[in-house]
Parts: structure tokens; C-alpha cells; sequence
């Protein structure tokens, strides 16, 4: 099953190489991988999604904690979470196909961010399903170029503590605070 | 204070407790070698950085203390390599030192420039870049800190050329680490604690299953209080051994591979497996499907990420040791253990007659009768240190040790040339103790040049060749499972006497059994140095022996009654 982990990090130079390591030489299957600032300085923010049994992946928060520059793992997987990818999307569009294609793009809540002559910049957030269905309907108008990020998540409702309940022999645990919240 | 950033090194090497280094000079470590005249250091110049390494190694286990190891950039650095992967499989805590090309040329590939801390990345517990002299102070004391706490580990930090050259504002306090580098202690759940006292209460054939972890933790003694109170026998690893003396009744000794064949026995039939900072080795467990099948499996360890990785246990707990042990002790109690104590006696009873030690002596020289006669000889007392290979587990099944910390042995990564070095190492941090290094010809040769260290500081290391003419362990594969083709493996040797003579060390061959004890009460009367060539029996086999990948009872046993060996066959 799909696992996702935050793992935010010290922002220090090579982090993202020791934590693509660690994933590599243990023979980690990885989905995607994306890296950014968090909102404190200093910190990184890491999204790991990757092929793992729940077995499995308390060990790899186990071993991503091993790592010195780990400040903080949160296995996200089994809590309310909000997922997004965003993706570019360059397709064919001449003057009369255009009007056609903005309206798919508004059906899918898409912006169109770059107009030329002859095609169009897309932008689209979401689940990747999403944006694996725009995709599919825009084939057929010629899809010339697509840029996707990896995942994003985060947790709904009030700040998470680590959850490291989930490591195998764990210590003890502080309970995860998520608030209960809505999806919008 | 200003300093710079040499001195610093220095500086926080010594208020870390540092006495000894193990290095190798060279053009982006000059300044810190200039500087290192002015500080209370002994530094041991050594042939090879692999051998820094290994010696402290050696050094951090023969006396759980930080070892240091100190080498200039590019091939200096990557000679390290082989050293701080052996230290990071057996968790030792040594801390590497190199020095890198001045930052303005990384990248460039400059003389003598290599990305060490990117090679190092997989085997390090952690590494640092340096750069500027301001960062050297915290990064050493964090560097020490990461070393030792927790699971223990190689740390290696590369200061480049300009970072030693240039001064800064030294302040010890100010560069004091966050404990949140040392990673968080570990508190075990009370749940699991209470379910481990439960099993262990109820087991009617429970088995402790004892790793290096009871060392590190200094747990020794809470072992040997826990094995008193209850009366659960104990089986160790490789690494284990010594952690709770050989002689002590309920050490039943070896598990594994080359493990004694009453304990895998017993562990394939216990109902109760209380594994103790061990890690479940594919070297101890064989094949896992059908590993100690009846047992409930209780796991202690610190490391978390050990916990289930390789068999599935009812009660994993990431703890301290010696802190989990003791809290055990007031729930427990005498168990009533005599029919499984008897079972297991009863396996011995079948070890017993196939044991080599059976053998009269006729005038073949078997590498067992040397070791368990040197051990006789040293009165159990010495810390020996082996190589790699058949001479290892002979170590193991017939030196036996009683006190922690007397057998070192690369045990994870099987680092053929470590004996030799990290015997220096050893001898290093314990100068009063009698030190061996045994070694097979094969991984003598691989360190030798460390012979001349051994000279040029004086040291009394005495040193054991187990000399088969083979690459032994790999010729009993190729006998037991490639139908007795020797590829590769038979081995010619120098003279090693005549060797030891160059190297101004005192030395003797010894080529029959009623010599060993002659030869080594004379090695350890000599006031120096002394090496003996023990030309052992060509063809000789280590048994028991589980093939890789067997079950763990399916032991290939020493033909009995005892006979043959390769060469009476023949």
C-alpha cells in the first residue's frame, strides 16, 4: 500500500541526498519525493510517498529518524490529510479549438496561466487522479509538454505532534492531536 | 579565545578526553598536524588509513571510549572507507578526521580532492563538511555526541585546508551540541514491559539471545543478574561473547553459522527467545522461515529500526539496556527450568564426543588445539583480537573469555586485515593487558605493513598466524559446496618469521602441538612484540557448520567418530 510520510528536516546542504540515501540503500520503493521550504526557518519540509506495509513503513520513520538532520517524521497515512500535485500542462490550441479547451480547463477548476498562438499553458492542482483526467481529455487537442510535482500533503485541522506510536517497539507516544475537521 | 581552527580541533579533541590518534599526514592536513604538536596528543603513525581506522576501532572497543583516526584528503580519505564501514556494521564509535582540499577548489577536482563526505554517506552514522574555522568547535563536540549515543557509530568530519588556517573566536560552552542531536532517549511503553515479564514468568524453555548491545550499554552486569535470578540459560553472538563469562554454567555459548549445536538446537526448540541488543543476523538465524519456530520472541534493542526487521516478534522494546534489564529484575523470578536445562545437557552430551579436542595428539597441528592451548596459556586473560575467516570461529568456540570487551572481532561487514590494526588499537587503549592479534595468512597479508607500527611505537602486541596455506574458510565452501574446486584459494606466503625479522620482531614457527604452549609462554615472556607461525593443518574444516540459507538445526557436524580431515582422505 501507498505510504505517505512529512518529514521535516534541518535545512541544512545535502539533507535531501541523505534522506534519498537512506531510501535507496535500504531498497525503499519511492512514489515521489518533494522537498521545499516549511514555514520555519531553517526547516525543510520532506513529502515521501512510497510502496510500504504498515510493518514495514514504522521502520522507515525509525530509520528516517536515525538521520541527524530528521527533526520530525509524521507517518500521514491513517490520518485526515489533504493530498495535492500540481501540474503544468502545455497543449495544441489554435483559435478554433481554444474556446473548446477553456472550457475543459474550467470543468476541472484548471487556470489557463500562458496563451499563445498556438497553444495554451494549463495549470492544475489536485489529487493526481485529477489531473490524470484532464489529461485524458486533453490528448486528443495534442498534449506538446507536461511538468508535474511530486505529492504534498498535509494533515487537517489543528498542528500534529510526531507520531512515532508508530515505531515498532516504539517509545511512548504522544497521542496525534488532530483536530477533527471538514473537507471543503 | 582566538585560534585557529586547527587549534580548535585539537582543542575540543582534547577536552572530548582524546589521548591517542591513529593517522597519516599529507598536504590538506598539514596545518592540523602543525598544530597538533602543541596539544597532549600521542599520535600513532600508521602504514595505511585503513588501519587508523581499524585501530580505532580497536581502540573504541577494547575500551568503550571514542576512537580517532586522522587522514588528508582524496586517497587518504578513501582508504578510510573499508575501516568506518566495519566500525558502522559492529556499531563502534570512532570519530574520522580528514582533511579537504580549501573550499574555494571543491568541486574542481583539485589535486588530491575526493567527495568524501558523499562516499562516506551509507557507512557514517553521520559526516560533516567544514568549511569555516567558526564551525569546527560545534561540529566536533557534535560529532562525539553522535558517536556514542544511542546505537554508537563511525562519524567522519572532512575540514577543508582553509577552515584549519584561519582563526575564529574559540568558546567551548557556545558550541555545545543540542541533545536533540544524540537522537531521544528511549522510554519503554509499560505495556510492553509488563507483556515481556509475562512471557518470560510463563516460558517453560526460554533462551536469552545476547548481542554486542549488552556491551555497549554497559549491561553486563544487569545480564548476569537477570540470568542469576531467573536461571534462563544464555546463547550470544559472535559479538556477544564475553558478555557474560564463558565459564558461568548458564552460558551455553555460540549461536549461528559456526555455532555451538546444542544452542541452535536449543533455540529451534525453545517456546521463549529473549533477544538482547542482538540484531537477528542472517548469520545467527539461517533461514528465517523456520527459525526457532515454537518461540514467543521478546526484543530489546536501541535502535528501533532493528526491532522486526528481520524476524517478527510479539513484544519489541527500543530501550536502554541496561535500564530495561533492571526493571526487570523485581517482577522476576527463579523459573522452574530443569527439564529444558536437562534437554540441553543432553545436546551437549552429542557435541561432546564430536568435539576436536577429543583428539589425541598425532602429530597433526589443528588450528583448534593452538587456539584452546593459547588459551590455556594466557590464562583466559588476554584480548585477543582475530581476522576473518576459520581461525575467527575457532576463536570463538575455543578462546573462552569471561570478561566483556576481551573478543574483538569485525562480526557485521567480515573485514579480512582488521586483526592486526585493531589489535594496536587495543593495546593502545589498554596497555596493561596481555593483546593477541590471531590472523589466517590470507588476512595477515592484507594489513602487515602495520608491523612497522607496532616498532616504531613500541608496543606488545603478540600475533598468532593460523597459517593453512588456504584462504581457509572460502576452501571449506568450495569443499562443502562447490565439490572441492579450489578456486583461488590456495595461498602462498612469505617467510613470515624471516618477515617478522625484518621488521625487527621477534618470532617462531611452531609446527607441532607439544611446541604452542612453549611458543607462546616464550612470546609472553618476551619484552616486545612476538609473532608465531602456527602451521596448522592444511584441509581442516570449522563444524558445526548450518549452510547459508539452511534451517538452523541442520547442521553440517563434524564427522564423528573423529577422523578425517581433507587430507587423510586423500
Amino acid at each position: 500500500m501507498s505510504i505517505t510520510f512529512v518529514v521535516e528536516v534541518a535545512d541544512k546542504p545535502g539533507v535531501l541526498n541523505r534522506v534519498s540515501s537512506l531510501v535507496r540503500r535500504r531498497g525503499y520503493n519511492i512514489e515521489s519525493l518533494t522537498v521545499g521550504h516549511a514555514g520555519t526557518p531553517g526547516v525543510s519540509r520532506i513529502t515521501l510517498v512510497m510502496e510500504a506495509n504498515p510493518d514495514a513503513a514504522a521502520r522507515i520513520e525509525a530509520n528516517l529518524y536515525k538521520l541527524v538532520h530528521v527533526q520530525r517524521v509524521i507517518n500521514v497515512s491513517d490520518l485526515p490529510t489533504v493530498y495535492r500535485h500540481l501540474a503544468l500542462i502545455k497543449v495544441a490550441a489554435s483559435a478554433e479549438s481554444r474556446s473548446q479547451v477553456m472550457q475543459l480547463v474550467d470543468v476541472f477548476r484548471a487556470r489557463v496561466v500562458d496563451v499563445a498562438p498556438d497553444s495554451l499553458i494549463i495549470e492544475i492542482t489536485g489529487a493526481d487522479e485529477k489531473i490524470d483526467g484532464l489529461l485524458e481529455i486533453l490528448r486528443p487537442f495534442g498534449v506538446l509538454e507536461v511538468a508535474k510535482t511530486g505529492c504534498l500533503a498535509m494533515v487537517r485541522g489543528a498542528s500534529v505532534r510526531p507520531a512515532s506510536s508508530a515505531t515498532p517497539g516504539g517509545s511512548s507516544a504522544d497521542p496525534v492531536d488532530a483536530a477533527v475537521s471538514f473537507s471543503v | 579565545m582566538r585560534l585557529t581552527g586547527a587549534e580548535i580541533l585539537w582543542n575540543c579533541l582534547v577536552r572530548e578526553g582524546v589521548t591517542d590518534v591513529f593517522g597519516y599526514p599529507g598536504g590538506a592536513i598539514l596545518p592540523a598536524y602543525d598544530a597538533m604538536l602543541k596539544y597532549p596528543i600521542r599520535h600513532v603513525l600508521v602504514r595505511h588509513e585503513q588501519g587508523a581506522t581499524h585501530m580505532a576501532d580497536g581502540y573504541a572497543r577494547a575500551s568503550g571510549k571514542v576512537g580517532v583516526a586522522v587522514a588528508t584528503s582524496g586517497p587518504g580519505a578513501t582508504n578510510m572507507v573499508t575501516g568506518i564501514a566495519t566500525a558502522m556494521l559492529d556499531s563502534s564509535p570512532i570519530v574520522c578526521i580528514t582533511g579537504q582540499v580549501g573550499s574555494r577548489l571543491i568541486g574542481s577536482d583539485a589535486f588530491q580532492e575526493t567527495d568524501i563526505t558523499g562516499i562516506t554517506l551509507p557507512v557514517t552514522k553521520h559526516n560533516y563538511l567544514v568549511t569555516r574555522a567558526d564551525e569546527v568547535a560545534e561540529t566536533v563536540r557534535e560529532a562525539f555526541l553522535v558517536a556514542q549515543s544511542g546505537r554508537p557509530g563511525p562519524v567522519l568530519i572532512d575540514i577543508t585546508k582553509d577552515a584549519q588556517q584561519s582563526s575564529a573566536e574559540f568558546d567551548w560552552d557556545a558550541a555545545a551540541p543540542s541533545p536533540a542531536s544524540g537522537g531521544r532517549h528511549p522510554h519503554p511503553r509499560e505495556a510492553d514491559m509488563r507483556q515481556a515479564i509475562e512471557l518470560i514468568r510463563s516460558a517453560r524453555r526460554p533462551l536469552v539471545l545476547a548481542g554486542h548491545g549488552l556491551m555497549l550499554a554497559n549491561a553486563t552486569e544487569a545480564l548476569r543478574n537477570f540470568v542469576d535470578a531467573t536461571g534462563v540459560p544464555v546463547a550470544v553472538t559472535l559479538l556477544g561473547i564475553g558478555c557474560l563469562p564463558a565459564s558461568h554454567p548458564l552460558n551455553l555459548g555460540m549461536m549461528g553459522m559456526h555455532g555451538e549445536a546444542w544452542v541452535n538446537t536449543a533455540i529451534q526448540e525453545a517456546d521463549l527467545l529473549i533477544a538482547l541488543g542482538m540484531r537477528f543476523d542472517d548469520r545467527v538465524t539461517g533461514n528465517l522461515k523456520n527459525y526457532a519456530p515454537n518461540a514467543r520472541k521478546i526484543h530489546v534493542d536501541i535502535d528501533p529500526a532493528e526491532i522486526g526487521k528481520n524476524v517478527p516478534v510479539d513484544v519489541g522494546i527500543t530501550a536502554d539496556l541496561r535500564e530495561a534489564i533492571e526493571a526487570w529484575l523485581p517482577a522476576i523470578e527463579r523459573l522452574d527450568l530443569g527439564d529444558w536445562l536437562g534437554r540441553i545437557d543432553a545436546l551437549k552430551g552429542d557435541s561432546a564426543v564430536r568435539d576436536i579436542q577429543k583428539l589425541p595428539d598425532d602429530g597433526h597441528l589443528y588450528a583448534a588445539h593452538v587456539i584452546n592451548d593459547l588459551w590455556r596459556a594466557t590464562n583466559g586473560q588476554a584480548v585477543v583480537v582475530t581476522d576473518v575467516g576459520q581461525h575467527q570461529m575457532w576463536e570463538a568456540q575455543y578462546y573462552h573469555h569471561d570478561q566483556p570487551r576481551t573478543l574483538i572481532t569485525s562480526g557485521g561487514l567480515g573485514t579480512m586485515g582488521f586483526a592486526l590494526p585493531a589489535a594496536i588499537g587495543a593495546k593502545m587503549a589498554r596497555p596493561d593487558a596481555e593483546v593477541w592479534a590471531i590472523a589466517g595468512d590470507g588476512g595477515f597479508q592484507m594489513t602487515l605493513c602495520e608491523l612497522a607500527t607496532i616498532q616504531q611505537e613500541r608496543l606488545k602486541v603478540n600475533i598468532a598466524i593460523i597459517n593453512n596455506g588456504y584462504l581457509g574458510m572460502v576452501r571449506q565452501w568450495q569443499e562443502f559446496f562447490y565439490e572441492r574446486r579450489y578456486a583461488a584459494t590456495p595461498l602462498l606466503s612469505p617467510d613470515f618469521v624471516k618477515l617478522a625479522d625484518a621488521y625487527g620482531i621477534q618470532a617462531q614457527r611452531v609446527t607441532a602441538r607439544r611446541d604452542v604452549v612453549p611458543a607462546v609462554e616464550a612470546a609472553r615472556a618476551h619484552n616486545g612484540a612476538t609473532l608465531l607461525d602456527f602451521r596448522v593443518e592444511q584441509e581442516d574444516s570449522v563444524y558445526p557448520m548450518v549452510p547459508a540459507g539452511a534451517d538452523l538445526h541442520k547442521m553440517i557436524r563434524r564427522p564423528s567418530p573423529l577422523a578425517e580431515t581433507g587430507a587423510d582422505r586423500s
